[in-house]
């Protein structure tokens, strides 16, 4: 056990890849990813709960919403506990403009994005210059606001919320039905590989290492002349528009959206999938997203018990792992001994 | 003159920290800042760096004025501080910490491996460790670390906020030795110490702070002899 770490084996493997072995490990992976509705009739299968909705809803959205989280949470080290207000401004952007224009699901998902991304950078302009705890207090209060809002304001229908939401059309041949989720899977799958893509991409260049100095001691990274308001502000709005993007398809999926949906719970829970998973690590946020988005449908079959049982596994793998699953690289936890020796 | 502090008032809260400090820096010198525990020293540093805000008083850089010229900005400007208490990248190798110092110099990459060469012959410890992560250092090697990294931004002012804090007097010797061939290279340095002893040997001026206020200005060999100062900042017991 203790000699062997699957995210250093994992690491090893890829290291030791050259690139046209590297592709066909990233193709199969898709491959294998896309087909996993058509896994249904497996031990896989969700009692009750249909198993290709399960895989939308949750499993996808949390997977994306949390590495939209990772961003601000494992990249940057700033703690968002109000991360559910940027889905909620996704759905409701989505709800509004669903019903009221002709515009379609792709049509608002840009629009959708942009309104959470500024959320982000209004709610970012006064906070970010808080630090750790306050930062925390205030963005858990900036979720509930949202919700308070959408449940007193007439546009959103209030606590009656928004039906009737149209699907999105169809692109090509993949089609979208309540009966038959694939296609809103492969959507969200797409959706995932972008943010991958998008956070693998910046985590080499300059804003990944502003971020990472950032959350190792912030004062350092201003004084090695790293615009730390910039880059705090960059990693929160990206982070938003992940969420703001997962808000606008799982309105269009769910065709009803309600306050209701988007209380702290949900921001609490994905930050759970980021920590239970392994913070700051994508494949292990990927995997926190699946288990304990997956997890208490696939046990929805003992009923009262369910939710017993899931904050057991939280409790006992949070114990025997507290870094996480599959946590990040195990030097950037090392601890700066202060004072004493030489 | 390099660096002057003019009239500087700074805050926490209501609680006045630094209440009217004037210092000068002129080009080419070490100055020490000396002065016990909760005397501003640290304060004085940060606002000069700009961590903290000043709430009233100029801070001017080769003529001009900083004052409102956000921390990340002075670095360009030729002001780089070794943060206190090392405030090193704990997860980040020697080598990315060393890299972390040249951040606001992206476009010159060409600089990078002739002023690593430069770290490196200045603290050869720093070369052997090169690949291991900063948090694993021993204290003095991190110290090492945090004055390195502030020299790969090829400053013009070097703030130093207590270097000798928690290292075994070897260390303490070594560190200084350094900070003094630095200053020969051509950086003018600002030098805030509790370790009076070592400050002021090294020195070429000094400042005593007491409570927010300068007590006293003078050369540092003179602040050496002065009983009242050996008195108060060395031991009685100090040859």
């Amino acid at each position: 056990m203790k000699n062997f770490n699957l995210r250093d084996f994992g690491a090893g493997i890829w290291e030791r890849a050259n690139r046209p072995q590297r592709v066909a490990i990233a193709i199969s992976a898709i491959v294998l990813a896309s087909l996993m509705p058509f896994a249904g009739g497996s031990f896989l299968a969700t009692p009750i709960a249909a198993y290709d909705a399960v895989l939308v809803y949750p499993v996808a959205i949390f997977v994306l919403m949390s590495l939209g989280l990772n961003i601000v949470v494992g990249k940057s080290g700033m703690l968002d506990l109000g991360y559910v207000a940027f889905f909620a401004i996704g759905a409701y952007t989505m709800g509004f403009l669903g019903m009221h224009t002709s515009l379609n699901t792709w049509e608002i998902m840009p629009i959708g994005i942009g309104l959470a991304m500024l959320a982000g950078v209004l709610l970012g302009i006064p906070t970010l210059r808080l630090r750790g705890d306050y930062l925390a207090i205030v963005t858990l209060g900036f979720g509930e606001i949202i919700r308070i809002v959408a449940l007193n304001v007439s546009w959103t229908n209030g606590p009656n919320g928004i039906s009737g939401i149209p699907m999105p059309p169809d692109l090509g041949p993949i089609k979208f039905r309540l009966d038959d989720q694939k296609g809103f899977y492969w959507i969200v799958l797409v959706m995932i590989l972008l943010t991958i893509w998008m956070i693998r991409r910046l985590s080499v260049r300059r804003p990944g290492r502003a971020w990472e100095a950032i959350r190792q001691d912030e004062d350092a990274a201003e004084l090695m002349g790293v615009p730390t308001f910039k880059y705090k502000m960059w990693s929160f709005t990206l982070g938003a528009a992940v969420g703001g993007a997962a808000g606008v398809l799982y309105g269009s999926k769910n065709l009803f959206i309600a306050p209701e949906m988007f209380t702290l719970n949900v921001s609490i829970l994905i930050l759970a999938c980021v920590v239970f998973g392994g913070i700051g690590n994508i494949w292990g946020v990927i995997v926190g997203g699946v288990v304990l988005g997956y997890l208490p449908d696939r046990i929805r079959f003992i009923s009262d018990a369910r939710l017993l049982v899931f904050g057991l596994v939280l409790i006992v793998v949070m114990n025997f792992r507290p870094d996480g699953l599959l946590p990040r690289k195990k030097r950037e936890k090392a601890i700066v001994k202060k004072g004493a020796d030489a | 003159m390099h660096l002057e502090v003019k009239d500087l008032h700074v805050h926490y809260g209501k609680i006045e920290a630094i209440k009217g400090v004037s210092i000068v820096v002129n080009e080419g010198e070490i100055v020490t800042l000396i002065g016990a525990n909760g005397a501003g020293k640290t304060t004085m540093l940060k606002t000069i760096s700009g961590l903290r805000p000043a709430s009233s008083g100029q801070i001017i850089f080769n003529g001009q004025d900083i004052t409102s010229v956000p921390a990340h900005k002075r670095v360009d400007l030729g002001l780089s501080q070794a943060p206190e208490g090392r405030g090193i990248f704990p997860g980040m190798t020697v080598l990315e910490n060393l890299e972390m110092g040249k951040f606001h110099r992206h476009d010159r990459k060409s600089e990078m491996s002739e002023d690593l060469e430069k770290i490196y012959t200045l603290f050869p410890r720093l070369k052997e460790r090169t690949s291991q992560a900063g948090g694993t250092l021993s204290g003095g090697e991190q110290q090492m670390l945090a004055i390195g990294r502030a020299l790969m931004a090829r400053p013009k002012v070097l703030l130093l906020d207590e270097p000798s804090m928690g290292l075994a007097p070897q260390m303490i010797a070594n560190i200084f030795r350094i900070i003094t061939e630095i200053n020969k290279t051509g950086v003018t340095i600002l030098l805030v110490e509790q370790n009076a002893q070592q400050a002021l040997q090294r020195a070429h001026r000094a400042y005593i702070l007491e409570t927010g206020n300068v007590v006293k200005e003078a050369k540092a060999s003179d602040l050496l002899n002065d009983p009242a100062v050996r008195e108060a900042y060395l031991g009685t017991g100090a040859h």
